[in-house]
């Protein structure tokens, strides 16, 4: 199964301009599918995007927010987050910063 | 790998280059051969906190390496072959916590070249206070694990700024001796290139504790440097006091007292000339600014027994600067060309072994990191 990434325009340059990415989750399937196995399949095709949203332990970073559709997974499970076909996983930094 | 292109075009006819590590930025200046014409360009990496930087020259060609952090995306190890006209990363993170550590990489403090007769290896210095070590020229680096696991890192409390390791020297004689200082957790040293560390605070008096006079580890020493000529000389700015080793850090003596100006954050040996060394003291733990609204840079030609100020071209007046630990560096040259960023963004330089100072550049973001060498092409 393959899942759309919307990326955030500061972070196109690593997937060379693309604002959206198609993921492969591997084994995967839509019932088991979650925002973790998408970001697995994300550090495998993207691994300099993917570092980018999570930390080497596999933790959101702090000020990266992470919306299956509409919902932040912050709301929901975090990256425990199902998501299915047709689902968008769209990175938008935190209205944040220094 | 991926590469980054650069906003500006290097320079190809420049001899000289200083990086400027800013919170928003990378800024360059290159420079000729004389060290008369500053080009100033940047920012790369715009809105970056560059906290590390660093400039090689060991493999026979200038490369250029950097450590940056986005507070929405985290930290980047970047490098460049081509004097900073374009920038790229390992695809897999050059320096990451392995697994099973439970830490991540907050920011890097520090990259600094190995042995000369080394060219691939170089240290990094990060927070969480660790240090990372690589065998290709930084294309990845290794956990250095015997500090790692030290028994007193649980005890290490942070500075000011985070619990940094800042400091990384290794002996020119001796590869396998390192010194690195961790605010605020102070010296380390280690004889076997980094397999077992011992703390060497000896006689740094902390006075930010009751009983500060003996203790084992907790300074928050705030950089060292080692003199030009005698590789056992230390010289240590510590958060409050100036120190200098004559036995390669296992035991610290006061220096000679600048003025009761004991608050400072770099300190600069001379790059060949022995017993020759500068501090930027400023005022008060409190204030931390130059005091009185002088700006003054301190020289001693005695390691340290007596100080001369310098203030030619230096701004004597309403001048309330802070310069940083990484804000001051050396070129390298002889005669010395010595330089200093500030947080309020002005860059001075001097030519002539800080007998007189001229702007560089103003207006810039606050200044964390400076490093200048002459380009090898």
């Amino acid at each position: 199964m393959d899942v759309r990434v919307r990326v955030p325009t500061q972070l196109r340059e690593l997937v060379g301009g693309a604002a959206v990415v198609e993921v492969s989750v591997g084994g995967a399937s839509e019932d088991t599918a979650t925002v973790a196995t998408v970001l697995d399949g994300l550090a495998t095709q993207h691994p300099a995007l993917e570092r980018r949203i999570r930390d080497e332990q596999g933790r959101t970073r702090a000020h990266v927010n992470l919306f299956v559709g509409s919902d932040n997974i912050r709301d929901r499970d975090g990256q425990a987050t199902p998501i299915t076909v047709g689902d968008e996983l769209s990175i938008i930094p935190a209205v944040s910063g220094g | 790998m991926t590469t980054t292109a650069a906003s500006d075009e290097a320079v190809d006819t420049a001899d000289a280059i200083v990086l400027l590590g800013t919170t928003k930025g990378l800024f360059t200046l290159r420079a000729d051969s004389g060290r008369e014409h500053f080009e100033l360009t940047g920012p790369t990496f715009a809105g970056e906190e560059v906290y590390a930087t660093c400039i090689d020259s060991r493999s026979g060609a200038t490369r250029l390496i950097i450590g940056s952090v986005s507070n929405h995306w985290g930290p980047v190890l970047r490098r460049s072959d081509d004097l900073g006209t374009t920038w790229s990363e390992d695809e897999t993170a050059a320096l990451r916590f392995p697994e099973g550590s439970d830490a991540s990489l907050d920011r890097i403090w520090q990259l600094a070249p190995g042995p000369a007769d080394e060219p691939d290896v170089m240290y990094a210095g990060v927070e969480p206070a660790a240090l990372f070590r690589s065998e290709d020229g930084g294309r990845s680096f290794s956990l250095v694990e015997g500090l790692w696991d030290h028994p007193h890192r649980a005890q290490w409390q942070p500075g000011g700024g985070g619990l940094c390791l800042h400091t990384v020297l290794v002996h020119p004689d001796d590869p396998d001796r390192l010194l690195i200082a961790i605010s605020a957790a102070g010296v380390y040293l280690s004889d076997d290139g980094g397999s077992s560390w011992r703390a060497s605070n000896r006689g740094i008096v902390v006075g930010f504790v009751p009983d500060g006079e003996d203790l084992e580890f907790g300074q928050c020493v705030h950089k060292v440097s080692r003199d030009a000529g005698d590789p056992e000389r230390l010289y240590l700015q510590h958060h409050g006091g100036i120190y200098r080793s004559d036995d390669g850090g296992d035991a610290w003596t006061a220096m000679t007292g600048i003025g009761g100006m004991d608050f400072g954050f770099p300190v600069v040996a001379h790059p060949t000339r022995p017993s020759t060394a500068y501090l930027l003291p400023l005022e008060s733990d409190e204030y931390r600014c130059t005091p009185d609204g002088h700006c003054v840079v301190w020289r001693t030609t005695d390691a340290g027994e007596s100080w001369a100020p310098l203030t030619e071209g230096l701004p004597q007046r309403d001048a309330h600067l802070s310069v940083l630990r990484d804000g001051f560096t050396t070129d390298g040259q002889d005669p010395a060309g010595l330089y200093f960023g500030t947080r309020t963004g002005e860059v001075y330089a001097s030519t002539d072994d800080g007998d007189s100072w001229r702007l560089l550049a103003e207006h810039l973001p606050p200044v964390m990191s400076v490093r200048a060498a002459p380009i090898v092409r």
